[in-house]
């Protein structure tokens, strides 16, 4: 191939023959060999976030028979070994197979469209990403269905994990298990910050990004540098479990809390991680309906990652009940009180959104906009804990499982059906169904409040979390009951949405590109998208390219159906970090069979280490080093070597 | 109307030039992670000497006389990792080849020393907290060392294949950048094991 190191991109319009050019340059090969080598960040972001419902619904079934357990007092539905077991993988369900992923699965699937890219920055790691998540969630579920769930909780505290006190395989798998995960985790984090950092739409300098850009990438970041803490951790348990060392048992002169720390020096900067994001969704989401920019952007902007700093500060928190010094206490608690405030700026910045809009009640507007009063509940009682007298009272009570389902629901669940509602037009071309929206919205609000509201006062009456049954104190059975009965109510209202995504596919309302007027890129491009995104790469003017004929902000507008046409291969264009100047024209890479092959590689190597196979652990990690021999070897597609014609 | 906004860039480098390119960014996050990693070996060491009472440390006056010149032979691995970086920047073929293969040389020479030095503890992986901990952070360390190796073995290849020329070069720079983070954080873990206790932390 005859091709110099330098060119000048040429500059078009859009037509037809340009976009039959683009389709068979970017187009996925049909049947078994495209379904298992692409690497399409739509077609990944679309299995993510499939792959994560499945397991939210899971872990909602899991929550359902625990709440008929815990019904009425003295219940013996469940023995105290299953409930150990459900309660377990419900955490691990739900907060790592489905509130991250969920996530994830919505960022591959937008960012590129947001950002005026064609596809992330690496294709082929976003689908390793997508296939270890895969591989790893198959993994822990096969702990649980041969009866070797996590059964310590998803926090997982030693010396209850350790191997004298838990002497199945139930923490082995546990254990590998989230190492595995973790794999997945760290590499899409990377790919999120490079895309952000370097394949935006020329004009898209950094004050113009999408909240949710923000949100994802600052979570991102966290995420690259907090996983090693929990993957570090469960590997040094399985160390102590497998091979006798002394972490974290003191007769050895390890140390129980030090799994403490390891594992909330991650645990806390990842909650922030599942909500930042999702609350990025209900900043750009929500003004659409409001029919008016975000009031103060750069304040939202900045709250996330101020957010995120003072976040991997105050994981002591989880920890105040556990005798540490007072000076210690001191200083998270006030680290904790004090992230109160980057976090209510959000919270104000939408109240004002709403209040100077002319709302547009949708189902979208319903989810976004509850969350706002779902969040001031779980920020309140979260606040409350931060003070670590009031923590002595309510830890280890329901109060603070209360307050973790308000956060989780109410800044991850909530937003991330309002997002379905407001996205899915743009994935597949249809409108989910709006009467049976209001359906959905109100089953799941009531049904959530119904469960989880009264749950506080069970907490303040002294109820401990994370036991299997209870006596009949006064007002405990009430409470149970109602919580009990929410709790289905608020599954219906899931299985509504559902039903309505299934029904909507089939028979739902044909959408245009840009079906709620909405003011960012992604609504430039038909609904569902092209292969390759962007017929053009658009020049970005303004944070509302679509709204500027509107907001008449004055000076120079966006061009959207005029700019670089890059067509003499699989090509996008890479800008400066902060600027987003053009800076050099990316080579994308075709789709390959390196990530399943790796995975593969990689899920032999697990189970043998879990089998403590040594024969397999072996074939396993020749697998994988082939696999990545072969995917970095210098290709003269990616023009990683130097062109013939240049030599000499 | 009011003015269009319309990229035109003018000659842009098609791939990656020079270190340009999301690969060389790639890389920066992933030695970020993984020098995390590290931090956190370290914090469990720092955390667990703190909290044990005097005597927890194995070694109160480890013995430097294997892992000092050894700690010497690794960094002068990273000299020459560099000067095969250089090589490739001047077209100098020769100087890439000699560079590479001694900086491989060097940190095999490195691994095999750190096996000996393993063998003449006294004390093994379940002696106690201490010696997990030495084992493991050297351990996970080796791993990265061995990593290393067949990244520098690989570079080796594929130049003596003449794939690289001073613009196209981005899988060398790295590569070797993976060679100078595995040689520095191991500055990071021979400090903490073998000078702190001389420094008095621990003893």
């Amino acid at each position: 191939m005859k091709a110099p190191d330098y060119r000048t991109p040429r500059v078009g319009i859009d037509s037809a023959e340009h976009q039959a050019k683009l389709y068979r340059i970017w187009e996925t090969a049909p049947g078994v060999k495209g379904f298992f080598t692409t690497v399409d960040h739509k077609v990944i972001g679309i299995r993510y976030i499939v792959t994560a419902f499945i397991f939210l619904a899971l872990g909602g079934m899991e929550a359902l028979v625990m709440r008929m357990q815990l019904a009425r007092p003295n219940m013996a539905l469940l023995t105290p070994d299953q409930y150990n077991q459900l309660f377990s993988t419900h955490g691990m369900t739900m907060i790592f197979l489905y509130a991250s992923p969920i996530l994830s699965g919505f960022s591959n699937y937008l960012w590129p469209l947001l950002l005026g890219s064609r596809d992330m920055a690496f294709p082929r790691l976003n689908a390793l990403s997508y296939w270890i998540y895969l591989a790893s969630g198959l993994f822990l579920y096969a702990g649980f269905l041969t009866g070797n769930g996590p059964n310590d909780g998803w926090f997982n505290y030693v010396p209850n994990a350790s191997r004298p006190f838990n002497p199945g395989l139930n923490e082995d798998f546990y254990a590998l298990g989230m190492v595995f995960l973790g794999i997945s985790v760290t590499v899409g984090a990377a790919n999120f910050i490079v895309t952000a950092f370097r394949t935006r739409a020329p004009g898209m300098s950094i004050n113009r990004l999408p909240i949710m850009v923000w949100g994802t990438l600052t979570a991102s970041v966290a995420n690259l540098i907090v996983v090693p803490a929990v993957s570090l951790a469960f590997f040094m348990l399985w160390m102590d479990r497998q091979f006798g060392t002394h972490f974290f048992d003191a007769a050895g002169g390890g140390q129980a809390l030090l799994w403490q720390h390891l594992f909330w020096i991650f645990g806390h900067p990842w909650v922030y991680a599942i909500v930042l994001p999702a609350m990025g969704m209900v900043s750009d989401g929500l003004p659409v309906f409001c029919r008016r920019p975000l009031v103060g952007y750069s304040l939202v902007a900045l709250s996330t990652v101020a957010t995120m700093i003072l976040g991997f500060g105050v994981w002591v928190h989880h920890m105040f009940a556990t005798g540490l010094p007072g000076l210690g206490l001191a200083f998270f608690s006030g680290a904790s009180i004090a992230i109160t405030l980057p976090s209510a700026v959000a919270v104000f910045a939408w109240i004002a959104t709403i209040w100077h809009g002319r709302p547009v009640i949708t189902t979208a507007f319903l989810f976004f906009s509850s969350m706002i009063l779902l969040f001031v509940i779980g920020g309140v009682s979260g606040f409350m804990t931060a003070s670590v007298p009031v923590d002595w009272q309510l830890t280890d009570t329901y109060f603070v499982v209360a307050h973790l389902h308000y956060v989780l629901i109410g800044i991850n669940v909530f937003p991330v059906v309002g997002a379905t509602y407001f996205w899915f037009p743009k994935m597949s071309g249809k409108f989910l169904d709006e009467k049976l929206g209001r359906w959905n919205f109100w089953t799941m609000f009531i049904g959530f409040n119904v469960a989880f509201l009264p749950m506080h006062l069970t907490g303040l009456l002294g109820m401990p979390r994370r036991v299997y049954t209870y006596n009949d104190y006064p007002g405990w059975a009430t409470l149970n009951l109602l919580t009990s009965v929410g709790a289905f109510i608020f599954a219906v209202g899931v299985l509504l949405f559902f039903v309505n995504v299934l029904k909507s596919l089939r028979v739902g309302a044909k959408a245009s590109a840009n079906p709620w007027d909405g003011p960012t890129l992604e609504w430039s491009v038909p609904s569902p998208p092209p292969a390759y995104n962007f017929a053009v790469i658009p020049t970005v003017a303004s944070r509302h390219p679509l709204w500027e004929s509107r907001l008449e902000e004055g000076g120079t507008v966006s061009s959207l159906d005029r700019g670089l046409l890059l067509d003499q291969g699989k090509e996008t264009i890479a800008t400066s970090a902060l600027d987003a100047q053009p800076d050099m024209i990316l080579e994308m890479p075709e789709d390959s069979y390196a990530p399943v092959v790796l995975t593969a590689g990689l899920s032999v190597l697990f189970v043998g280490l879990l089998l403590r196979n040594w024969i397999a652990v072996g074939v396993g990690a020749v697998i994988v080093a082939g696999g990545i021999l072969a995917w970095l070897w210098p290709s003269r597609e990616l023009r990683e070597r130097e062109p013939e014609v240049a030599h000499g | 109307m009011a003015e269009v906004a319309l990229a035109q860039p003018r000659d842009l480098p098609v791939g990656p030039l020079h270190r340009q390119g999301v690969g060389w960014w790639g890389a920066g996050t992933l030695i970020a992670s993984e020098a995390a990693l590290f931090a956190y070996l370290l914090f469990s060491y720092y955390y667990l000497g703190a909290v044990n009472p005097v005597g927890w440390l194995l070694e109160p006056a480890p013995d430097l006389s294997l892992a000092l010149p050894n700690t010497a032979l690794l960094l002068a691995s990273s000299v020459f990792a560099w000067a095969g970086e250089s090589g490739v920047l001047h077209r100098s073929r020769a100087l890439a080849l000699t560079g590479f293969g001694v900086a491989f040389v060097l940190g095999t020479i490195f691994a095999v020393i750190q096996v000996f030095e393993w063998k003449a503890k006294t004390y093994g992986l379940g002696t106690s907290s201490y010696a997990s901990l030495y084992f493991v952070t050297t351990g996970f360390h080796m791993a990265h060392v061995v990593v290393g190796l067949l990244i520098l073995a690989a570079l080796f290849l594929w130049t003596v294949l003449d794939y690289f020329s001073p613009r196209r070069r981005v899988v060398v720079s790295a590569g070797v950048l993976y060679w100078h983070f595995v040689d520095a954080v191991w500055l990071f873990v021979f400090t903490t094991y073998y000078l702190t206790p001389y420094l008095g932390f621990g003893r």
